[in-house]
């Protein structure tokens, strides 16, 4: 029995809407996860206590709250939304918004992981990159990045997994629409709510179970590699 | 090439104020931990920002606070080995190697990669990964790693501190290799008085962030005013040639027209080489004695005596223009007699040679 045939069409859309959230809202978080991450584990500056506080507001605040803020900024009315509304980027009660919402929920984890990683790279190993000619992207490129990969990327998954679980500010921000902003824990939450929809939530249970310690395993492995690599 | 260094820099309750020329050669920056020789080589690789002062090599400014100027590390060319190897432990020694080479200019004239591997002894360990190499292994790979890059000048901040003293026999040869074979200057700091012995062309020494000496190795080596400053250090060091070996296993020396006996020394008749003669290894005697053990008996002239804190002085010996050093306590500069300018002989119960040759 297939994956598809398993599900009915609404839960596989669910699934599938899921799945593009998530990875979008990885992929696009990576790179500024990264600048944030180098930021806070490297430099000195003015704000970069307000940053890191900025970086990790999510992580304590309300998801709720969260979302209703991103609906105040990005909605069509917003500052944000009402400027970025005519060139065609809209992300109110879009899947863009729900990638946009879990990337912001995500973001504290990501660059939390990355952090740490660059954290544990020898900055002494950068110096001497630096002496042999290499500039600072350079040093990034060839030292820094290889070094941190399997944080980066135990940090990626567990983002991943955080996106495809995130409820509260998704809900709040874009709704609950099928095949459009329904992700899976808001499909099971909209199953649960109708009469004879508790087997479609099961089975929606079981794929978000699975997803997740698959994140859980993968990152887990990661660090390791990372603990190996470092270990000089 | 020379470089020329001066510099200010406060570190906290520290302060570093010094300004000495290094000429081609090896130019060893010797002083007890704490004196600021580290610093000063940060300051020359770019590593930090010194208050004030300017870095110059032949002439190019790498960093002048007068004009603000400051090139940044990779801008400098000048390799620089560390006291902790500092390999990339996610590349291969051959990738290690290979990495500043792709950063070099185009003009600039690097040495063959087969020829710098052949002189440091790591051809076998091109595939290995850095964490599998000893502590010598690792060294004589950030040296390579550093030559690679084609460097103008090279920095050597205490490359053997942390190696015992079985793996620091095995690199200070091939510092000496550097030093004979190939012509880039070399800016090393170091605390250990056999290295600077051994290596140094020009000794600058510093204390507490202050330049106490600047000189040709043998000049400052064989300086009594200097050996407080880490007494292992007073000696002499001297360039001899082999003249001849003799049968019974014995090889015969000659320092400038001094004649001096070593047990075999492994090199032909005509080699020149570095010999070192710590001053705690001389005696001094009114006449020459006789019936003695020792080989080297050597008519010399007082030419000062230093009277030490404790119960030891040091004395500066004229040994037919070379300069030896004994120390020896204050109540036999009393009970000879000693005064300056009076021709006494020095007995020379161990002479030992820069042990030469890697292999």
């Amino acid at each position: 029995m297939t994956l598809t045939g398993w599900l009915g069409p609404e839960e596989w859309q669910a699934v599938a809407l899921s799945l593009k959230v998530a990875t979008w809202a990885t992929l696009a978080s990576l790179p500024p996860g990264i600048l944030v991450a180098y930021a806070l584990a490297r430099w000195r500056f003015p704000g970069r206590h307000v940053l890191n506080g900025l970086v990790h507001l999510p992580l304590i605040l309300p998801p709720v709250v969260t979302g209703y803020l991103l609906l105040l900024t990005f909605g069509r009315q917003g500052p944000v939304g009402a400027l970025l509304d005519p060139i065609g980027i809209t992300f109110a009660f879009r899947w863009t918004g729900a990638a946009l919402a879990a990337a912001i929920m995500a973001f504290p984890l990501l660059v939390r992981a990355i952090r740490l990683s660059i954290e544990a790279v020898d900055p002494k190993l950068e110096e001497a990159a630096a002496t042999l000619g290499a500039s600072r992207l350079r040093v990034f490129v060839t030292i820094t990045l290889p070094l941190i990969l399997p944080g980066l990327l135990a940090g990626a998954i567990l983002a991943f997994a955080k996106a495809m679980g995130e409820f509260g500010a998704t809900i709040t921000f874009v709704s609950n629409i099928p095949g459009q902003t329904q992700t899976l824990p808001t499909a099971i939450y909209a199953f649960l709510q109708v009469p004879g929809g508790e087997a479609s939530a099961i089975r929606l249970v079981v794929i978000s179970v699975a997803i997740a310690m698959l994140a859980l395993v993968l990152s887990e492995v990661f660090a390791q590699r990372l603990a190996r690599r470092l270990r000089q | 090439m020379t470089l020329d260094v001066s510099l200010t820099q406060t570190l906290g309750a520290f302060t570093l104020d010094v300004a000495f020329t290094a000429p081609a050669g090896v130019t060893v920056l010797f002083g007890p931990s704490g004196s600021g020789k580290s610093s000063v080589i940060q300051a020359v690789a770019g590593l930090s920002r010194p208050d004030k002062g300017h870095v110059k090599l032949d002439g190019e400014v790498l960093m002048d606070s007068a004009s603000g100027r400051w090139l940044p590390p990779r801008a400098r060319r000048l390799g620089t080995i560390f006291q902790d190897a500092r390999l990339f432990p996610h590349m291969s020694v051959a990738r290690n190697l290979a990495y500043g080479t792709r950063f070099a200019p185009r003009d600039a004239v690097a040495l063959p990669r087969d020829r710098v591997i052949d002189m440091l002894g790591i051809g076998d360990l091109l595939e290995r990964r850095p964490h599998s190499l000893s502590g010598g292994e690792k060294q004589r790979v950030a040296i390579g790693r550093a030559l690679l890059a084609a460097p103008r000048m090279l920095l050597a901040d205490e490359p053997l501190a942390a190696l015992d003293e079985a793996r620091k026999a095995e690199i200070l040869p091939y510092f000496e290799r550097l030093r004979d074979e190939l012509d880039i200057p070399i800016l090393y700091v170091s605390h250990a008085a056999a290295e600077v012995a051994r290596l140094a062309t020009t000794v600058v020494v510093l204390e507490q962030g202050r330049v106490r000496r600047v000189g040709p190795a043998a000049e400052v080596l064989g300086d009594p005013e200097i050996t407080p400053m880490g007494s292992g250090a007073a000696g002499a060091m001297l360039e001899a040639r082999v003249v001849t070996h003799h049968p019974d296993g014995l090889s015969e020396l000659d320092a400038d027209g001094l004649r001096l006996l070593l047990p075999r020394v492994a090199r032909d008749p005509g080699a020149t080489l570095r010999i070192h003669v710590e001053a705690q290894d001389v005696m001094l005697a009114r006449r020459r004695p006789e019936d003695i053990s020792a080989l080297n008996v050597l008519p010399v002239t007082v030419r000062s005596i230093r009277m030490g804190d404790g119960p030891g002085a040091l004395v500066q010996l004229d040994a037919g223009g070379n300069l030896l050093l004994a120390r020896i306590t204050r109540r036999s500069v009393a009970a000879m007699g000693l005064a300056e300018g009076q021709e006494i002989f020095a007995v020379l119960k161990a002479v030992s040679v820069a042990r030469d040759g890697v292999g």
